[in-house]
């Protein structure tokens, strides 16, 4: 299939058009909202299983040649975040069509939903600086829009300082662009790095690659830069933040991996020193600031800012095992949290509050759900033989190969921490019986209900699947990390050819 | 030309970022335009400065006359002017539905709304 | 704005800058102009035509609403994207067409034109949704 690379663009703008055209009908919308994820997730096994052995999927967009015109470029990276955004768009799909309420149905969650989808994959996939930059800032807007739909006081505050720092980020991104190209002539991400590589070095690109540092750090929630997340993220319902929790800030990483392992590696000792000290005082100021929480999303929402920790310190580390872990706990991360945040809101469907000091004994009345979050948080946590502890252990391991050892401390004592915020929203909301017994709110039949935890139901078996698979996990892992060390693969793919 | 140039994108910064740090949302609207524009000119200065004619070859010709100008600089900066006037007339909307919603343009008075 | 020439002044002045929008819009291929600011020039028509009279009159006058203009626009632009699909060549390759004319001659269609059309609808339809929002909240 000749248009394979393009299709995760543009399946999703398909479907978004068509849900704009069938504005007026929900249900139809609900359906092709429905079939584009189904699509979106057979696309993006179709192009896993071109990429798995390594090949590199390029399309020239347009037939202009790489480096003249945009580039598209999978490699095994770029293909197993397309999985998982396949995966969790079928989810998330599924849970909003139940759970989310029909003013926000009808404002045009659907087609927002998609075109988010749109530039998350095209982030993915593209080869081409400022073309990530223009993917960044479609699925900005769309996300802008999905966080401040509805118009809640809460919501609207939060969706300002969401959108202030992004666009500040987006800013800083710009002119990063703007004096990469002056120094290079291009922007052609394969061609960058053939040219770092051929000596253009020196101090103005490590300042360029700070300024990136920041604009993805910015994107992806690195302290000190993660404020505005905590802020915004617990506003909007539960599956927007589901979707933005597990997609959004992984983009800014995933480009911040794309292009430390691509271009700017050639300072590590400074760069990638800079991005593990980032890495330490994110995980540890996340879960700090979960710890004083006693609101179920916003301690979810600032666990966001320590996994993110942990993600990065595996591109500060900077060897092929840390990488390794990188990839591995990108993938776990994704799906665990997405998880939480959708039993999150299942919980706030049936009770009505996300506080922890109102809700009480869930486990006696859902026991389903219960296990299904248990599960999920001490995944999260860490703990064996679940995901978690595959993907920590391994960027550890990778720490102590390194003999760095604050860091490995740092994630050790982090991991314990969260572990101490999982047991407290289970031991609050699920253990203890409640303070004063809350009504049922939800008029769901037995039938429907296990539609609307099926989601879940499927992150958490992929959960424990990642955990006890976690050999051929693991393998891919490695060989996704040693196509990042060693970018000559990645360049010969673009620059040589394609189509 | 560049060091005007470079005086300029400084003061659009400079003035950008004291914008974004007041506390009035038109005024912090105003201050991230301030900045994009910034970042454009530092596209187009760093793009390099050049006097030539449209890298359009005419029918017949093997090669350029005289050095055309770089046109890659000024689709960047087109688009990225695209993308701002987007973004600045949802944040405008934003900030339209805010200031309605709670009757107040202070971004310290939004604080309260969080809790 | 109820000034009695600035509304006829309108009147006179919305045929021309429809007209000249698709001028632009056709120039763009070769010459300065596209879809981009031809959209935009069509988009000012029609804000132009809400400022002097009103937002439901000028609603009225494009007949369809925005968003399905925005929707329409971004299909045709995706879907000029697809005729390269039976060539073997990537996404969005110029692909062209050569019609015969009845008065003698040729005409040189290519999907750049229709990526053109599609452009120039979105901005028309992106523009007029800010505009007639921003317009009826008041």
């Amino acid at each position: 299939m000749i248009f394979l690379p393009v299709l995760p663009i543009i399946i999703p703008l398909a479907g978004a058009v068509l849900c704009m055209l069938a504005r007026r009908n929900i249900a139809v919308q609900k359906g092709l909202a429905l079939i584009t994820s189904v699509f979106i997730l057979l696309t993006s096994l179709a192009i896993f299983a071109q990429t798995k052995d390594g090949t590199i999927a390029v399309m020239n967009v347009g037939s202009w040649q790489a480096p003249y015109g945009i580039t598209l470029a999978i490699d095994m990276l770029s293909s197993v975040m397309l999985l998982l955004v396949g995966v969790l768009s079928v989810g998330v799909s599924v849970y909003a069509c139940f759970d989310l309420d029909v003013t926000r149905m009808k404002f045009g969650f659907f087609p927002l939903m998609l075109i988010l989808l749109m530039g998350v994959n095209g982030a993915f996939v593209t080869g081409d600086l400022f073309n990530l930059y223009v993917w960044f800032e479609v699925l900005l807007t769309a996300s802008f829009i999905l966080l401040a739909l509805g118009g809640e006081r809460a919501q609207l505050a939060g969706s300002i300082k969401y959108v202030t720092l992004n666009l500040l980020s987006s800013a800083l991104f710009l002119a990063g662009i703007g004096i990469l190209y002056g120094m290079a002539g291009t922007l052609n991400l394969a061609e960058l790095a053939h040219l770092v590589k051929d000596g253009a070095r020196g101090d103005l690109l490590t300042m360029v690659a700070v300024m990136f540092m920041m604009a993805f750090g910015i994107k992806a929630g690195m302290f000190p830069l993660y404020f505005w997340l905590p802020a915004s993220y617990p506003t909007p319902p539960a599956a927007v933040t589901a979707l933005f929790s597990g997609l959004l800030t992984k983009v800014g990483v995933y480009s911040m991996i794309r292009m430390f392992t691509l271009v700017f590696d050639t300072d590590p000792a400074f760069l990638h020193g800079l991005i593990l000290v980032g890495a330490g005082l994110t995980m540890v100021s996340g879960v700090l600031a979960a710890a004083a929480q006693y609101e179920m999303r916003k301690i979810l929402a600032v666990h966001i800012v320590s996994q993110i920790g942990y993600i990065v310190m595996g591109l500060g580390l900077f060897t092929e095992l840390a990488l390794t872990g990188t990839i591995f706990y990108l993938i776990h991360v994704i799906i665990v949290k997405t998880n939480l945040f959708l039993i999150a809101g299942a919980v706030n469907r049936l009770k009505g509050s996300y506080d922890l000091h109102k809700l009480g004994g869930l486990y006696k009345e859902k026991p389903g759900l219960s296990i299904l979050f248990i599960i999920s948080a001490m995944s999260l946590a860490g703990v064996p033989p679940l995901s978690g502890f595959f993907a920590k252990f391994t960027l550890i391991l990778a720490g102590l190969r390194t003999e760095s050892w604050l860091i490995v401390a740092t994630a050790l004592g982090v991991s314990l921490l969260t572990l101490y915020s999982m047991t407290k929203i289970w031991a609050y909301a699920f253990w203890k019986p409640a303070a004063e017994p809350l009504p049922d709110l939800n008029p769901m039949p037995k039938s429907k209900w296990f539609i609307f935890l099926l989601p879940m139901i499927g992150f958490t078996v992929i959960t424990i699947a990642l955990g006890v698979f976690a050999g051929p996990v693991f393998d891919y892992a490695a060989d996704a990390a040693a196509q990042l060390m060693n970018p000559q693969g990645y360049i010969d793919a673009v620059l040589g050819g394609g189509m | 030309m560049e060091v005007v140039l470079a005086i300029v994108i400084g003061v659009l910064y400079a003035g950008g970022v004291y914008l974004m740090m007041r506390r009035n949302l038109i005024q912090l609207i105003i201050g991230l335009g301030l900045l994009s524009h910034g970042a454009n000119l530092l596209i187009f200065t760093a793009g390099g400065l050049r006097q030539g004619g449209a890298p359009i070859l005419a029918e017949g010709e093997k090669a350029f006359a005289t050095t055309p100008a770089d046109p890659l600089p000024q689709a960047l900066i087109l688009t990225a002017i695209v993308i701002s006037f987007a973004v600045t007339a949802f944040a405008l909307v934003l900030f339209l539905r805010t200031y309605k919603t709670v009757g107040t343009d202070d971004v310290d008075d939004l604080k309260e709304m969080q809790k | 704005m109820t000034s009695i020439i600035f509304r006829t002044a309108t009147r006179y002045m919305f045929p021309p800058l429809l007209v000249f929008s698709v001028y632009v819009l056709l120039r763009g291929h070769h010459y300065p102009g596209g879809g981009f600011v031809g959209g935009l020039f069509a988009g000012s028509a029609f804000a132009l035509y809400a400022l002097a009279f009103s937002v439901a009159d000028a609603r009225k006058v494009l007949r369809a609403d925005p968003r399905d203009v925005t929707a329409v626009g971004l299909a045709l632009a995706l879907l000029s994207g697809i005729p390269p699909l039976f060539s073997k060549e990537a996404f969005l390759t110029g692909t062209w067409w050569t019609l015969p004319l009845p008065a003698g001659g040729t005409l040189d269609i290519g999907t750049p034109l229709f990526f053109d059309i599609g452009v120039y609808f979105v901005v028309l339809g992106v523009l007029l949704t800010l505009v007639f929002t921003l317009g009826e909240e008041e």
